[in-house]
């Protein structure tokens, strides 16, 4: 077996680990009365156990890959998301030696499962690295800010669980509209897998020539059905459906088909779970949330924006910057990407600052703390796809 | 700053004092009728909280508000993503004078607009300088209108606390003790071998741990204020080069913005991936996106002009030779100079030949050389081509002119004059690529035969004395920042209450859960009375629920 596809099994298993220990959080969770009982409840064990097992064969996906690339695996969209769900896990690990709570395990599992299956949607090849990649600090750089914000989300999980556990949801309310938002949004990035995964094994393929926004011509392969078209585009392959509009320059159509696409299965899905559980989904979830300390959650949520802030200025700023002077002459030259690390940076500052100075703990913490994953993920997923810069790969 | 406020235990406070900065007695009605009093500065007084009348006052305390700072943030926050909607001024590939057609082209209506309103350079706006300026304003007085109190508080502190002061904290115990000296004794052990700093005083005890970590907030700040001023300084001339240039293979040009240098290109090369280097780990990627670069880079030699030498001189000394690729700028005497760009094959030189057009015959080649044409060409046979006119950028006839858009020769186009011993007189000739014009039919023709090219390296010349202090800006903040993330500063108080009582406090700034655990240990080992954290109703109830 070569080391690419050795890479590849680990990956998989690391997978599968994340789906059993899951399980097993959610036992130790449902036998135990309240979070102070269930501490050093069995299940709890097994479970971190599983999960340890399944972060090394991650980490073992990861060091082999390396190898195999010659190139540390952070670049591309595939193995940015994959190493972001690793440390997501690694972190989540981390705290939950600190406090010990089988809690943030069920929520945090899940959420690592699903960042993993989005990765896999992306071309999983190793690609050689382009010239301004080719340095350590591309290592150095985006593994430590990636270890932040991976650190910084597990406070939006512990977030997630305290609303959950806190915010009424037999009534509607704001808070319920936007709680059932969060995990219709969840439900939205299954959607794309499973869209993705179908057109995929179907073989779809369309391509086609269109002319780009500095006029130059190009061409594209779409692997949904094109539902859109790109700006004066012809088709090159007949039996592909015709697009519906041709949409100008500026705009990607061939994202924006996907988008769309995931969108409406995910809506789907969203209408069929509705429909078998007879309720809003997040109430479905509530009972797993019902036995957390919300004290605890609180500072959950507070200590890991607390640890994840100095370690994400330290890679998203102070590294990118160093790493920015060596490679294009300028440690800041307000790219979008860079402009959205600030974004996040001052996002938490302003999170702490608040925390601590107009004492906004408990839900307003909470709900501050989802906002600052959901800009994460806009600066990961949003900015690399559709605000194309110098950062935008794949 | 005169008036002062005496406490029942005889030590005089500032005015505007919230708490008693020894005893910790609550000093107004507002801390008195409160169940759970506020920690945060120690209630010690605040010149903002103070001092409410003058101008200076009002500008002090509008900064000194983190309500304002966070809504600075927030603002520099918004407005920095509106940025990010369009491209920058920056990252537009054109002219500045075409770039409201370009956002109109692309972006219609709302690019026009975005560009009106400056936002297609946001981040140089006054505006948002200004923005930018508060912000490190709010910093400083927000930081030194709490820190100088702060310190004399902590310093102030006296170990044994009034007993309003323990009832009023978040954590609070109260029980009888069978004997307690010896838990004193006892709790005071513990927290020692917990590497409290353990301090006593008449039946009390107060243990102290990480207090250096209240000092993080300040010292982050300062790392931010640091970094702030080094970009203030940016704008002061000889702290900043930033300057481009274009250069030829072959060339050696003097370096802009470093008027003692010169470089001289050697090479320019562009490499790829090829798939027999590593087919097995990159050949799908190849397959699927095609051509992958591997590096761009220019050969240069670095030289640097002699020192004192007559004015006009080109003496120069070899400083060094090297290859500038992206990631490893050439680096000399604070300079670096990095490859950002290059275009490839330009026309260098253009090889000719004269013909005989009926029968081909030739009279030999020649070899314009387009840095530099000369006039005249001797050719064999005692035939002779004249260049009388060069255009380099061709672009078509104006007023029966030929006319060149430009001195790089992307269409070089010649006007000959042939001599042969046939026709002594000469004929003319008019020659682009592709074309070829004759007033009337001529015998003789020039004849392209080959080109040499060469290609151009762009590269971006920078020097940047403030580099240094952007760097120590951005090293004291993350001291700072660890030091008040990981440590906290938590405070125990044991103390006899009456009779046989005992009163046990606890306080930290962060991570309650911790001091908890600690607290717990403590009151195993020395049977302190139990105590409750008033914040967690749910543990109390479900300790009660157990029950
Ligand atoms: C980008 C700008 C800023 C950053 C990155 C920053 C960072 C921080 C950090 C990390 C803390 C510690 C928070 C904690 O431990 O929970 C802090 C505390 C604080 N900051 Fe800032 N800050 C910034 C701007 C400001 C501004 C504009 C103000 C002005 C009002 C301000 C006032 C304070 C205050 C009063 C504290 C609390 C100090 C204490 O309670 O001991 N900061 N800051």
């Amino acid at each position: 077996m070569s080391l690419a596809s050795l890479s590849a099994n680990l990956l998989l298993v690391s997978f599968i680990a994340y789906l059993v220990a899951t399980l097993f959080f959610g036992g130790a969770v449902k036998g135990a009365k309240s979070e102070a009982s269930y501490k050093n409840n069995r299940w709890g064990k097994i479970g971190i156990s599983i999960t340890i097992i399944g972060f090394i064969t991650h980490l073992g996906y990861f060091i082999t890959r390396w190898i195999a690339s010659g190139h540390a695996p952070m670049s591309n969209m595939f193995e940015f998301t994959t190493a972001f769900a690793m440390m997501l896990v690694g972190a989540f690990i981390l705290i939950f030696y600190l406090y010990r709570t089988p809690s943030l395990g069920l929520f945090a599992l899940p959420i690592a499962i699903i960042i993993i299956g989005y990765a896999s949607m992306f071309p999983t090849e190793i690609t050689p690295l382009i010239p301004a990649l080719q340095s350590y600090w591309l290592a150095v750089h985006v593994i430590t800010a990636a270890l932040g914000e991976a650190i910084l989300a597990i406070s939006a999980v512990a977030g997630l669980i305290y609303l959950l556990k806190n915010v009424d949801l037999t009534k509607p309310s704001k808070q319920r509209f936007w709680l059932e938002a969060v995990v219709f949004t969840l439900v939205l990035v299954l959607g794309f897998v499973v869209s993705s995964t179908t057109f995929k094994m179907t073989g779809y393929e369309a391509h086609f020539t269109y002319i780009d926004k500095n006029e130059k011509p190009a061409k594209i392969e779409y692997n949904y059905p094109p539902l859109f078209g790109m700006n004066e585009y012809e088709a090159k392959t007949p039996e592909a459906m015709t697009p519906w509009a041709e949409l100008p320059a500026v705009i990607n159509a061939k994202t924006l088909t996907t988008f769309v696409w995931s969108v409406v299965t995910g809506t789907i899905l969203y209408l069929l779970l509705r429909l078998i559980f007879r309720k809003p989904i997040a109430l479905v979830f509530q009972p797993f949330a019902k036995k957390a300390n919300s004290q605890l959650m609180d500072e959950i949520g507070y200590r890991s924006v607390l640890i994840g802030f100095p370690v994400f200025t330290l890679g998203a700023l102070i590294f990118a910057m160093i790493w920015a002077h060596e490679a294009w002459s300028r440690f800041w030259g307000w790219d979008p990407k860079e402009v959205w690390a600030l974004i996040t940076w001052l996002f938490y500052a302003a999170f702490l600052h608040v925390r601590l100075s107009q004492g906004w703990e408990g839900k307003k913490s909470a709900w501050l703390a989802v906002i600052g994953f959901v800009i994460i993920m806009f600066n990961l997923i949003a900015v690399n796809l559709i605000i194309a810069g110098l950062h935008s790969y794949a | 700053m005169s008036k002062i406020v005496k406490c029942q235990c005889g030590h005089d406070n500032p005015f505007g004092i919230v708490l008693c900065e020894r005893c910790g007695r609550p000093m107004t009605e507002e801390a008195k009728n409160s169940d759970v009093v506020d920690m945060r500065y120690e209630g010690s007084a605040r010149r903002s909280q103070t001092y409410k009348r003058s101008i200076i006052d009002k500008i002090w305390n509008f900064f000194s508000s983190v309500k304002i700072g966070v809504s600075i943030i927030v603002a520099v926050l918004a407005t920095s993503a509106i940025g990010t909607l369009f491209p920058q001024k920056f990252y537009v590939p054109v002219r500045e004078e075409d770039m409201l057609d370009y956002y109109e082209r692309l972006y219609g209506f709302i690019g026009t607009l975005y560009y009106k309103l400056g936002f297609y350079d946001m981040y140089n706006s006054w505006w948002f300088k200004i923005l930018i300026g508060m912000l490190g304003t709010s910093i400083i007085i927000a930081s030194v209108d709490r820190v100088i109190p702060l310190y004399k508080s902590l310093k102030k502190q006296r170990t044994k606390r009034h007993t309003s002061f323990m009832k009023r904290q978040r954590v609070y115990g109260l029980g009888p003790s069978e004997n307690p000296d010896l838990a004193l004794t006892n709790a005071a052990e513990k927290l020692k071998e917990m590497k409290y700093n353990v301090k006593t005083e008449d039946g009390a005890i107060l243990a102290e741990k990480g207090r250096f970590s209240r000092w993080g907030p300040y010292v982050n700040h300062t790392g931010l204020i640091i970094f702030l001023f080094g970009i203030l300084l940016r704008g002061i001339p000889g702290f900043y080069v930033d300057e481009t240039m274009w250069i030829r293979e072959g060339e050696l040009r003097s370096i802009p913005g470093a008027p003692e240098f010169y470089l001289k290109s050697k090479d320019f090369s562009i490499e790829y991936y090829t798939k027999e280097e590593a087919d097995e780990v990159f050949g799908a990627a190849l397959d699927r996106v095609g051509t992958i670069v591997k590096n761009y880079q220019t050969d240069v030699t670095l030289y640097k002009k002699k020192e004192n030498l007559l004015p006009g001189s080109t003496d120069m000394d070899l400083v060094k030779d090297y290859s500038i690729i992206v990631n490893k700028p050439l680096k000399f005497e604070g300079y670096s100079i990095f490859q950002m760009d290059y275009r490839l094959n330009e026309l260098k030189s253009m090889t000719m030949q004269l013909v005989e057009k009926k029968t081909g015959k030739s009279f030999g080649e020649f070899t314009i050389d387009l840095d530099d044409p000369k006039g005249v060409y001797e050719l064999n046979d005692g035939a002779q081509v004249n260049l009388i006119g060069y255009y380099a950028d061709y672009a078509g006839v104006e007023n029966g002119e030929p006319v060149s858009k430009s001195p790089i020769p992307n269409n070089p186009a010649f006007i000959f004059d042939m001599k042969t011993p046939d026709k002594p007189k000469g004929e003319k000739s008019f020659v682009a690529i592709r074309q070829t014009l004759e007033t009337e039919e001529n015998v003789y023709a020039v004849k392209f035969v080959s080109a040499d090219t060469r290609d151009i390296s762009g590269l971006t010349i920078r020097k940047d004395k403030t580099l240094y202090i952007l760097l120590l800006g951005g090293l004291i903040f993350m001291i700072g920042v660890c030091q008040g993330s990981f440590w906290n500063h938590r405070r125990i108080w044991v103390q006899k209450g009456e009779g046989e009582e005992l009163l046990v406090a606890a306080h930290t700034n962060k991570n309650w859960f911790t001091l908890k655990k600690e607290l717990d240990e403590v009151k195993d080992f020395a049977k302190l009375p139990s105590y409750e954290d008033r914040r967690d109703n749910e543990s109390i109830e479900q300790e009660e629920g157990e029950k």
